[in-house]
């Protein structure tokens, strides 16, 4: 089962992503940005970083990228998108997902142990968990506050597009603790919390994040 | 400003030149012209200047620091030694590690994060330029006092910078130091230490061979950023009274860093470069000058082809400036196209600006004007060596002993305790390292607040790096010899106690003015016992770093040598962590407790400095270590005791995980009472936990390996109960994690 992941100029997580596919049992392939070739993969995963060093607002020179228009077509026809962090950013700039991610509330960089809640388990990418399962994921951002009208939010809310919710506390102001949303059709799912540093006991806090990488492994065998 | 060139210089030997305004002495100057047998062109003498500065040549310190080579124990670990722009280690399986730690004080406290952000920058391009990919850093800092004005601008501008740099280049931060002291008011340390590892085949050297081979420049473009930046604000002391030198502190890109890195990477993989270095302090000068010095001597450079963000830079200036993230390769004329496609594939912009050349001359011309001709050696290496004079400080007679609170019941003891842990020196250090990336890369197996980094190295294998800095300036400052000694036995201690077993040295010496007999005493005392030691202990030296003018008039910061051990970890999956993992174990420490508090925290905070230092033994501290590799399988968790003692070891190993502990100290062993059982820092000691069945077999491993073993208690419950004195641990929490939120918001 091929996945792939996008390396843009400034990713970081790129190889974490690759790993966490590979230890879910895929085969992680690695895309480049500055060609609009998917090289036939099934899925494929917007990593963390700092795309373009991000100095304009985050995501909004990569949209642009090469990649991203094959993605943008192919996502509006059900092709399994994860956006983790910048690329849940890249999502929203790319108008794949609403809303804008800005900057921290407490105007800091901040990398914690996030506890969190699963709160759609109908999409491809966390139909392995169980709807209020608790998770604990690292978060590690400097502009993750989720923020929307009132008329998304209550669109997001009432048809259960928020997929992820911060628990305990809010670490960034984000609108109704909002930690990541789905589009309406849920195969695009973009994520703050970084699902590919919680896959072993040995390098995360826990290893809650390996069935998004498992799920969509099941929900495409399935298909 | 007319071109001065190298015919004018000949035919116009009486020009007056600012050789003083440079920050040259006047017999540097004179020697300048000795070499050259004429005055030098600006050009030139701007070059003789940065690199003939304090920071570039190390001219007050080399003649301490040529120790590290000739007290040097054999190693066969060692591939690469110091003079490199980073020593180079093997760590078995065909792997090779890289590591350094470098300052970047004085730019720091001009301007905190770009000042912090560029030091980050400078030490990652240095084991880039090693060949090898980064895969961690670490940042000691030292601060003025916590609740001091100037502290609450310089340490949230330097934390946000190292953040705001290193995790934009995806390099996990994992491990550090931050602590407040006086004398770092006006001179903030900011120490950088970056890890890299690469496979032995691939380690590249700053060195300029094969005639006819082309020099490169790719990376950013030159502007007029840090311009003098070396020779101003390294080499003078921010003195009132004199006149501004307007200081030029570098602005960082870390995302034309990141770039760089992938695109350095590519072209390494490739074995592209016949040599390469990076371009930090004293920019093109010292690159140019280091590569063709080391090479065969000569190389050819037109200073015009250079790229340009400021296009009104005059040749003295593209010369001397500090621009960041730029490298400049040496390689074949065969090979220019398939590097030059790579360097398109990431956007960097590279430019052919020279080549090697016949002959031991660097020749520099501009717009076909020869502006510097100089041969390289006596700009790199041929520097100025002052054997500066040096006296034992008159401070050393006026030491007191300590005369502390007795600790005499279980009031005293909570209140004793809290107030300890909430010192900003031992309080919770979260609010600044949730502000660094520890994740990134996935292969961080522990970050701070653990007693070390330690970074996996391959998945399949499971060979790990385990590194840790460490430094206890006050103790140095009561006896730098032994203070030197103890930092790295501390910072050795903390390897082992992770499970990893120390295998090389490197350090950074933070000192104030060299110029001032007394800190010249410090200086060399530090060398020679971290030499004696590293000779003692086998372990090389693998390079460093010196930082001196670390001074506001004529107050210089304590002596702080931080050094940084690396540690290599057959298997990271048996690591040992220190937290307290479940109710139920044995708390056990290894070590004797001393009645000695001179230098500690608790002194400290009761206005106390002391009068002595811990003398160490060395083979005491090499047994513990050789202990805790050994009996590692029978540890279920382990810390190593230091700044706050026990106190702030029980605290940190309960709060980990939030299990409480029940101790009892029995006066019997603890010369000093329970005073000097909770807050003495004698060095030499572990706390450790181990399960009930495992106890009798630790305890006769200790006593076999000739290692004290005092159980002092039990884990389990919600509360931290020390001779009858019962702290909750939301309460120790709370005293613990609220100090530097408090004061910095």
């Amino acid at each position: 089962m091929r996945i792939g992941v996008v390396t843009f100029p400034g990713s970081l997580d790129d190889s974490s992503a690759l790993r966490a596919i590979r230890l879910a049992g895929g085969q992680p392939v690695p895309l480049f940005h500055a060609s609009d070739d998917l090289k036939e993969v099934e899925a494929v995963v917007l990593p963390g970083g700092f795309s373009y060093g991000d100095y304009l607002r985050c995501g909004a020179i990569s949209r642009f990228a090469p990649i991203m228009s094959s993605i943008i077509v192919a996502a509006e026809h059900g092709f399994p998108v994860l956006g983790i962090c910048n690329g849940f950013q890249i999502l929203c700039e790319s108008h794949l997902l609403p809303g804008a991610l800005t900057r921290n509330q407490g105007l800091h960089f901040v990398c914690t142990d996030q506890p969190l809640i699963i709160e759609n388990t109908s999409t491809p990418w966390t139909s392995g968990y169980t709807k209020g399962d608790r998770l604990v994921i690292p978060i590690k951002n400097g502009e993750g506050s989720f923020q929307a009208s009132a008329e998304t939010l209550n669109q997001l809310e009432s048809e259960g597009r928020v997929v992820l919710r911060y628990a305990d506390s809010n670490p960034n102001g984000s609108k109704n603790d909002i930690a990541g949303i789905s589009n309406a059709r849920g195969n695009v799912v973009g994520v703050m919390p970084h699902p590919e540093q919680a896959i072993e006991f040995l390098t995360g806090p826990s290893v809650d994040g390996l069935a998004f990488f498992t799920s969509i492994l099941h929900s495409l065998v399935g298909r | 400003m007319a071109l001065d060139t190298v015919a004018i210089a000949a035919t116009q030997p009486e020009t007056a030149q600012p050789w003083r305004e440079l920050g040259l002495k006047e017999d540097e100057y004179t020697r300048i012209r000795e070499i050259l047998g004429r005055r030098p062109t600006s050009s030139e003498l701007a070059m003789y200047s940065v690199m003939w500065s304090e920071h570039c040549s190390y001219k007050s310190s080399k003649v301490h620091l040529k120790q590290f080579g000739e007290k040097a124990p054999h190693s066969d670990a060692l591939l690469v030694g110091i003079g490199e722009n980073a020593g180079v280690v093997d760590i078995g399986q065909g792997y090779a590690i890289t590591f350094k730690i470098e300052s970047h004080n004085h730019p720091s406290f001009v301007e905190p994060y770009q000042g912090a952000a560029t030091g980050v920058g400078g030490i990652v391009r240095d084991i880039l330029t090693m060949g090898a990919r980064p895969i961690a850093v670490m940042d000691p800092l030292r601060f003025g006092p916590a609740d001091a004005v100037d502290t609450r601008r310089v340490l949230p501008g330097i934390v946000a910078g190292v953040g705001g740099y290193g995790n934009c280049l995806g390099l996990p931060n994992i491990g550090g130091e931050v602590v407040f002291d006086a004398t770092y008011a006006g001179n903030p340390l900011v120490n950088a230490l970056c890890v890299g590892v690469m496979r032995h085949e691939d380690i590249k050297l700053a060195t300029a061979h094969g005639t006819g081979n082309l020099v490169v420049l790719f990376g950013a473009k030159t502007g007029g950023d840090g311009i003098g930046g070396v020779s101003v604000l390294a080499s003078e002391t921010f003195a009132s009274g004199k006149a501004a030198k307007r200081p030029a502190v570098q602005v960082g890109d870390p995302f034309a860093e990141k770039v760089l890195i992938e695109c350095s990477l590519e072209i390494f993989a490739e074995d592209l470069v016949v040599g390469i270095q990076d371009l930090g302090g004293a920019g093109l000068s010292c690159a140019t000058s280091e590569l063709a010095s080391a090479g065969s001597g000569g190389m050819s450079i037109q200073l015009d082809k250079v790229p340009l963000r400021d296009p009104s830079l005059s040749p003295e200036e593209i010369l001397m400036s500090e621009s960041q993230e730029r490298m400049c390769a040496i390689i074949e004329p065969t090979k220019l196209a398939r590097f030059m496609k790579i360097c398109n594939k990431w956007d960097v912009t590279a430019t052919v600006i020279g080549e090697v050349t016949e002959g031991k001359h660097l020749e520099i011309t501009f717009n076909g004007e020869l502006i510097v001709d100089v041969p390289p050696r006596t700009v790199a290496h041929d520097g100025p060596v002052y054997n500066r004079p040096m006296v034992q400080p008159a401070y050393l007679d006026t030491l007191q002993p300590t005369t502390l609170p007795e600790i005499d019941g279980s009031a005293s003891i909570k209140s004793e305790l809290l107030a300890l842990i909430a010192s900003p020196n031992i309080a919770d250090k979260s609010w600044v390292t949730d502000q660094y990336d520890r994740y990134v890369q996935g292969n961080s197996v522990l970050a701070q607040p653990e007693d070390t980094g330690m970074i996996r190295i391959d998945e399949t294998t499971n060979l790990g790096v385990a590194i840790s800095t460490d430094a206890n300036a006050r103790w140095s400052y009561l006896d730098p010899y032994n203070g030197a000694k103890l930092a790295m036995l501390e910072s050795c201690r903390n390897i082992a106690t992770s499970g990893a077993k120390p295998l090389a040295v490197t350090n950074c010496l933070n000192f104030g003015s060299p110029e001032d007999p007394e800190v010249m005493w410090q200086f060399a005392e530090t060398v020679r016992g971290l030499a004696d030691l590293c000779l003692e202990m086998g372990l090389p030296v693998t390079g460093g770093n010196v930082s001196f003018y670390n001074q506001t008039g004529s107050v210089a910061i304590l002596p702080t040598p931080v050094i940084g051990v690396l540690g290599v970890i057959q298997d990271v999956t048996t690591r040992t962590k220190m937290g307290i993992p479940s109710a139920g174990l044995k708390i056990v420490q290894l070590g004797n407790t001393a009645d000695n508090f001179s230098g500690s925290e608790w002194a400290h905070l009761h206005g106390q400095l002391g009068d002595h230092a811990p003398t160490p033994d060395i083979a005491a501290e090499v047994r513990l270590i050789n202990l805790l590799l050994e009996a590692q399988p029978l540890f279920a968790s382990a810390h190593d005791l230091s700044d706050g003692g026990l106190a702030a070891a029980l605290t940190e190993s309960t709060l980990r995980n939030n299990i409480g502990a029940t101790i009892e100290l029995p006066a019997a062993y603890i010369p000093g009472g329970v005073a000097a059982g909770l807050f003495a820092e004698t060095p030499g000691r572990v706390l450790v936990t181990v399960d009930p069945e495992n106890f009798d077999a630790l305890r006769a491993l200790a006593n076999e390996r000739e290692v004290p073993f005092h159980p002092i208690g039990t884990s389990g419950g919600d509360a931290l109960i020390i001779n009858g004195a019962t702290i909750p641990l939301a309460e120790l929490r709370q005293a613990h994690t609220e100090t530097l939120p408090r004061l910095f918001g």
